[in-house]
């Protein structure tokens, strides 16, 4: 059976779509991608759509899904490289995506995952010290 | 007698082209900018054969027979063709009403003698040529709106540019009323753009439309999701206090889309969230 290959990168999780998705490939990847997040603590993921070019409902929903997945695993997750066509017949179906980042190419998207660990991290530090500090 | 309308016609052709020229010619809004005296004259006598050549007895009371088929064609052509060279409305309607006055005076003429004839003549001819009349002016407005047609699609293709004012903030002014249609065509073109630029910051500057209703405001709100998809900002710009009003009344939620009064101020957001700065060059004798 056909899988989606999802590669670790450091603290990230990198998946590349770049064959057409159909659904039970679809909801694999939604498995596949939620126990990988378990295994490995990833702090991110990454998905590159940008070889995507059809996409209908459930695979909007797929994506919202992994995202919200994600999110309660304590993890970002962010849609890259998204065509014209497809972000134009996701609007028109009314999914915008929410709990879902997104940004141009890889690179923007890894600068922004950076970002909000990072941020995180910052805000988790702080929160250390405070305490530290009022004991 | 009557079976000699059609020959009789066509014998006289010669001297009806010549009236109907000068019929023509003597017209105080003839535009001979427009046309020379000798390409009228082809166009009539094209006409003129193809109507004569048409005409006898059965079709002269039968409009839409097939013998006048291709008075018709001719008929709209030239028609269509006036219409895009820009004669008005009287012009190419005198072209065709004095061919009537032409035909009538050499029908006066020639059938003086048998009254009951001349009247049954007159009042078919009559009618044949207000048809004519009437599909000069269908074909003529056709043309018209054709034009019209064709400028619309010009405007709504010039109507939406896409500006890099800066690298990786781009800019689309919006002139002009937000349908469906424009909406596609602007959303395609913007986020294209992106795509081709790497942009990550879309200012849309909505200060040159003129209305803003609650189908508008979801256009607009579309495409703010869109470019969201994609993976850039958006910024709505130039919205005029009228607008904010309107878009109030209407209980439309803008709150999680950044807008901002007018471009310059969008711009600098823009800056901000790349962590630009614009600054003054300090002069040299202050340092």
């Amino acid at each position: 059976m056909d899988r989606i290959p999802i590669l670790r990168m450091g603290k990230f999780l990198l998946v590349t779509i770049q064959i057409d998705l159909y659904d039970r490939l679809a909801t694999n990847l939604e498995t596949d991608l939620v126990y990988m997040v378990n295994k490995t603590g990833a702090r991110g993921v990454l998905i590159d759509i940008s070889a995507l070019s059809i996409v209908d409902s459930f695979m909007g929903r797929i994506l919202g899904n992994i995202g919200s997945m994600a999110r309660i695993m304590d993890a970002e997750t962010v849609v890259v490289g998204m065509q014209p066509a497809v972000a134009i017949t996701l609007v028109e179906l009314g999914l915008e995506l929410k709990g879902v980042h997104t940004a141009l190419n890889v690179e923007k998207g890894m600068e922004l995952l950076q970002k909000k660990i990072n941020g995180l991290d910052d805000e988790e530090d702080e929160i250390a010290a405070n305490e530290d500090s009022t004991d | 007698m009557k079976q000699d309308i059609s020959k009789l016609l066509q014998k006289k052709k010669k001297s009806i082209l010549e009236d109907w020229m000068h019929l023509q010619l003597a017209d105080a809004g003839l535009r001979e900018d427009l046309m020379s005296n000798d390409e009228l004259r082809e166009q009539s006598a094209e006409l003129l054969d193809s109507l004569l050549k048409g005409i006898n007895d059965k079709t002269i009371n039968d409009f839409n027979s097939d013998e006048f088929a291709p008075v018709y064609e001719i008929l709209s052509g030239i028609s269509i063709s006036r219409a895009r060279q820009g004669f008005s409305p009287r012009e190419t309607g005198i072209f065709v009403f004095s061919l009537k006055d032409a035909l009538l005076k050499t029908i006066v003429t020639e059938l003086s003698n048998d009254q009951g004839a001349l009247l049954e003549t007159i009042v078919s001819v009559n009618k044949l040529l207000d048809n004519l009349g009437i599909v000069t002016f269908e074909t003529f407005i056709k043309g018209r709106e054709e034009v019209i047609l064709r400028q619309t699609d010009e405007i709504a293709e010039i109507s939406t540019p896409v500006i890099q004012v800066w690298d990786g903030i781009l800019a689309l002014p919006i002139i002009g009323t937000l349908d469906s249609a424009r909406t596609q065509v602007v959303m395609e073109n913007l986020l294209q753009h992106i795509v081709e630029t790497g942009s990550t910051i879309a200012i849309l500057d909505i200060s040159g439309v003129p209305a803003v209703d609650s189908l508008v405001a979801q256009h607009i709100i579309k495409t703010v999701a869109a470019t969201r998809l994609m993976g850039a900002e958006c910024i709505i710009s130039g919205i005029r206090p009228e607008i904010a009003q309107t878009v109030v009344h209407l209980g439309i939620d803008l709150s999680n889309i950044v807008t901002k009064a007018s471009l310059a101020s969008a711009l600098k957001h823009a800056f901000a969230m790349l962590r630009l700065d614009v600054k003054r060059i300090q002069k040299e004798k202050e340092k």
